[in-house]
């Protein structure tokens, strides 16, 4: 019974790998712990080949997810398919599946080539070694071989464990937190790298993360969560300009976001009132047009200009005061107070301007087509940084 | 085979999902949990559980008139632990009160050492790895074989009585063997390992940077380790004066070898000897009893004042 | 001058136990070597016809076979029980859970006259006859624990992630177990089972009320230590110390290769 269970990867994944991995998808997907729900009615489509990120705080429900997967946990209710096929229920040594997990699991006891080669010999392939070494190779690490996994560094460690995960040739290739243990220049090194192997083998990527940043960076497609659900999906690209929910939008970047009540509808664009101001938003980019709404603006969409600089009063304009600045090299973080709105930050390039000064007054300014609108029923502090992140 | 290859589905709590880190712990239900635990839960239940029941009844047996002896009729006779109270609550109080003082001095033999070791020569890791082989190396050689030492070295002909006689720390006519104290000498020495390595083992994980602060804050190294080496390694003590206080509480091999027959009987060889000499079954079962309950009570109260869930 | 004495207090008192805790055992080994003739109580002389013969004096390598047989039996059975009970105990949940934890403690909580007693009561009652079999039963039963509580700390710093790195890769559970988990404990229940042998080997309180006829080595100098002690017993009590010696020292050094080895994060 366990050899027929154990033949069928090594022939899917023959199958498949030669494709380029193969659909995930997952169909509503509900996993339930005693006192609370993980994952709530979760329908995701992940092409083959894809590098795909699940990106949210931690508490979000994408480690679960990904151990439903993995098959290191079984849904409530819901299904999982690969290529087609339902696997919802069988364990996680009969997935073609695979998993780089978050502090590598590299057995302690075993070289790491014996590390690299466990998958295949337990599926009795034949070559294991050499597949193995010739993993070890697309890793750089073929010289290491003979050593133990606690002989090595950091960022050695992790590459074997991607090694002892991408040579079986998954349908889909998981990665939980890969990068976390390691310090901040070496992760970005490995996302190069990381990304690059991923073209070369052609494998469908799950990659998760709690770092806006290296989901952004690595993935064709994010999929940002929240309390067991998809906030929102998407390239980075769209999901940071146009973020259509509160969370989304403060979790992926910094946002500032003012609330307001539509007062006006200009056909393509709506007029928002806000504690006296006038703003306006592309209808395209807002999702609601009428009733209270939350207008964001990036800090590094706004523009600075000094009172007497100021243009006509009917563009996007607010008059504030500098409250704090603080400088970061490439820019200057600005904390300015607009009365009846609050505080908005502002980063402004250095381009060797006269910097402004904490009581100096200033007058914010933005292109319309920068600004999005999102419904006005929300939190307008979900995900921001301190409160639910990581 | 099948159960096993079939294996308990994992449903480790949320906290366990979501975790960061990866060494929460993943606990499962299953079948495979319960197989596992099942055998030796089983012996435990009839070579443990079983005989304290057995222990109890055999404590309330009688004797019919007229049977031989070592037969007994089951019965509800309470009226044994009267009997045998009555006869011997002084060897009860005897035995509690040479573990007790046994304890004490464990304690304050043991925690120097272990102090020693752990915190003094922290970082040397070949001398403490030395000294800890040699706290352990009692228990390579026979308990009683060493016991039997000590009673040929505090011998009237021993090496040590003539100098303590010759200089007068002993009467003329004193004897160290013989005597409560040898009895509580024998049971301090048998016992100190197991008061000296959870002290050992508590001390080790001690952030010595404590100590340091201490130290800058108080500057006398006697009130460092009275108000922050000793509240923090008070588990370590808990646990040593536990497994010190309990096992010398019944234990008889020291006061026999060690004592005499007349004023060091401690409630173990009366035990014994209602067993195997005077065939009592009842009276011994009843003592034991008794003993067990004695522990219990002054265990768990014991335990309440200085409260500490690290035991085992 | 009050620091230098403190300083100094605390190596010169745990200097003076650590003899206090040695003594007898040198004693032992230096009687180990006496020309005793009957009764082993003072010096006679240095000879070696002791250690050349340590079953000269009758019955004591009898008892030695015995305690030797009784200590391998109880510790193959408490390691294997034992160690299912530690791995079952830290990985599955039950909901009796607390009392399962109270019946591996409790036996190390009461004192062995108790423990020899209610096993013996229990033997009365149903009648069995006391021998070799009822030793090996009440040694396992004390070992049980001891293994338990051992192994159990080893499965708790077990990263149960390594498992689940098994499954990921195709391991069945039982490949899972026996390539990863057991050759990861095996330190463990090694340490259990040489703990698990002293404690047997050693007993004689439970022993005493169990055994019967049979004389383990214990009971033997026990027995002996009214008439005397041959210096055979010594020899014996020395060999062991110096094998115990040997495995604790071999382990030590094999652990520190070996941790050298795993040191991994």
């Amino acid at each position: 019974m366990v050899q027929d269970q154990l033949t069928t990867p090594p022939g899917e994944a023959a199958a498949t790998g030669s494709t380029g991995g193969a659909d995930l998808s997952l169909v509503s997907v509900t996993k339930r712990f005693t006192d609370f729900t993980a994952v709530d009615g979760l329908d995701l489509t992940i092409p083959a080949g894809s590098f795909f990120a699940l990106l949210g705080p931690s508490g979000c429900g994408k480690t679960t997810t990904l151990r439903m997967v993995a098959g290191l946990e079984q849904p409530t209710s819901g299904k999982i398919t690969i290529g087609g096929r339902d696997i919802t229920g069988t364990s996680a040594h009969e997935r073609p599946v695979n998993t780089v997990f978050q502090n590598y699991a590299l057995f302690p006891h075993m070289s790491v080539l014996d590390n690299v080669a466990f998958g295949l010999k337990r599926r009795r392939v034949r070559g294991a070694e050499e597949q193995a070494k010739a993993a070890l190779e697309l890793v750089e690490l073929g010289h290491l071989a003979a050593r133990r996994p606690g002989q090595l560094s950091g960022g050695q460690q992790q590459r074997v464990a991607l090694a002892r995960a991408v040579v079986n040739r998954p349908a889909v290739l998981l990665l939980d937190e890969p990068l976390g243990a390691l310090d901040m220049k070496l992760r970005r090194q490995m996302q190069v790298e990381l990304k690059k192997i991923q073209t070369e083998v052609g494998l469908t990527f799950v990659h998760v993360t709690h770092d806006q940043e290296e989901a952004m960076t690595m993935a064709d497609t994010v999929a940002v969560m929240n309390g067991g659900k998809v906030e929102q999906m998407g390239a980075p690209r769209d999901l940071y300009e146009l973020p259509r929910t509160a969370f989304v939008a403060n979790f992926l970047g910094k946002s500032n976001l003012i609330a307001g009540t539509v007062a006006e509808d200009r056909g393509d664009a709506v007029v928002v009132d806000a504690g006296g101001h006038r703003l306006a938003v592309r209808k395209d980019r807002a999702a609601v047009h009428q009733g209270p709404v939350l207008v964001g603006i990036r800090p590094e969409k706004l523009t600075m200009l000094w009172p007497a600089d100021a243009p006509a009063p009917e563009a996007n304009l607010l008059h504030g005061r500098v409250l704090d600045t603080s400088f970061t090299g490439v820019s200057t973080e600005y904390l300015v107070q607009v009365p009846g709105v609050g505080t908005l930050g502002v980063f402004c390039q250095n381009h060797g301007q006269q910097p402004a000064r904490p009581g100096d007054d200033v007058v914010l300014a933005w292109d319309t087509g920068h600004a999005f609108g999102l419904g006005g029923d929300q939190d307008s502090t979900a995900g921001a940084a301190g409160e639910d992140g990581p | 085979m099948n159960v096993l290859a079939a294996p308990a589905k994992p449903a480790g709590g949320p906290g366990a999902a979501e975790k960061a880190g990866g060494k929460t712990l993943q606990r499962r239900r299953g079948r495979t949990g319960y197989l596992l635990i099942l055998p030796g839960f089983i012996f435990m239940l009839l070579f443990f559980v079983l005989p304290v029941f057995s222990l109890l009844a055999t404590s309330l047996y009688t004797k019919p008139p007229g049977a031989d002896i070592g037969q007994f009729a089951p019965a509800l006779e309470f009226g044994n632990y009267a009997v045998v109270l009555g006869s011997y609550w002084p060897e009860l109080l005897r035995s509690f009160a040479f573990a007790l003082v046994a304890t004490a001095a464990a304690l304050l033999i043991g925690y120097p050492m272990a102090y020693l070791v752990a915190v003094r020569l922290r970082g040397r890791k070949l001398l403490q790895g030395i000294l800890l082989v040699l706290i352990i190396a009692p228990f390579f050689t026979s308990f009683i074989l060493r016991t039997q030492a000590w009673k040929q070295i505090l011998a009237d002909e021993g090496p040590v009585v003539p100098v303590l006689r010759a200089l007068s720390l002993l009467p003329a006519d004193g004897r160290l063997t013989a005597t409560a104290f040898a009895v509580v000498c024998g049971l301090t020495y048998n016992f100190l390992p197991f008061m000296t390595l959870p002290i050992y083992a508590n001390l080790e994980r001690l952030d010595t940077r404590l100590i340091e602060a201490g130290s800058d804050l108080y500057a006398s190294g006697f009130t460092t380790f009275r108000t922050v080496t000793l509240p923090l390694s008070m588990p370590g003590v808990i646990a040593g004066t536990l497994l010190t206080f309990i096992p010398a509480s019944g234990d008889y091999v020291n006061a026999a070898l060690l004592g005499n027959n007349r004023d060091t009987t401690m409630i173990g060889q009366v035990i014994d000897s209602r067993f195997f000499r005077v065939v009592d079954y009842p009276g011994a079962a009843a003592l034991s009893f008794i003993l067990m309950l004695a522990i219990l009570v002054l265990v768990t109260a014991y335990v309440r004042r200085f409260g500490t869930k690290e035991l085992i | 001058m009050r620091k230098t004495i403190g300083r100094w207090l605390v190596p010169v008192f745990g200097g003076l136990a650590f003899i206090f805790l040695l003594v007898p055992i040198g004693y032992v080994f230096a009687f180990s070597f006496n020309d005793a003739g009957r009764t082993n109580l003072s010096w006679r002389g240095f000879t070696l016809e002791n250690w050349l013969n340590p079953c000269g004096a009758p019955a004591v390598c009898e008892a030695l076979g015995n305690s030797l047989q009784i200590g391998a039996a109880a510790t193959v059975m408490a390691t294997i029980l034992g160690t299912a009970i530690a791995i079952g105990l830290v990985r599955y949940r039950f909901r009796f859970n607390a009392t399962a934890n109270m019946l591996i403690f409790l036996p190390l909580a009461t004192p062995e006259v108790v423990l020899g007693a209610s096993l013996l009561a229990q033997f009365l009652n149903i009648g069995a006859e006391l021998g070799m079999g009822t030793i090996i039963i009440a040694h396992t039963m004390f070992c049980i624990s001891f293994v338990v509580v051992t192994v159990k700390a080893r499965v708790a710093s077990l990263d149960p992630k390594l498992e689940e790195a098994a499954a990921d890769l195709y391991a069945s559970p039982l490949q899972a177990f026996w390539r990863v988990t057991f050759p990861l404990l095996l330190p463990g229940i090694v340490a259990a089972a040489l703990l698990a042998f002293a404690m047997s080997f050693d007993d004689f309180i439970i022993t005493n009320f169990n055994s019967g006829n049979v004389d383990t080595f214990p009971k033997f100098i026990y027995v002996a230590a009214t008439r005397g002690i041959p210096a055979q017993a010594n020899v014996i009590g020395s060999a062991m110390f110096l094998i115990a010696l040997a495995i604790v020292i071999g382990g030590q050094v094999l652990s520190h290769r070996r941790s050298k080895l795993l040191a991994a994060r």
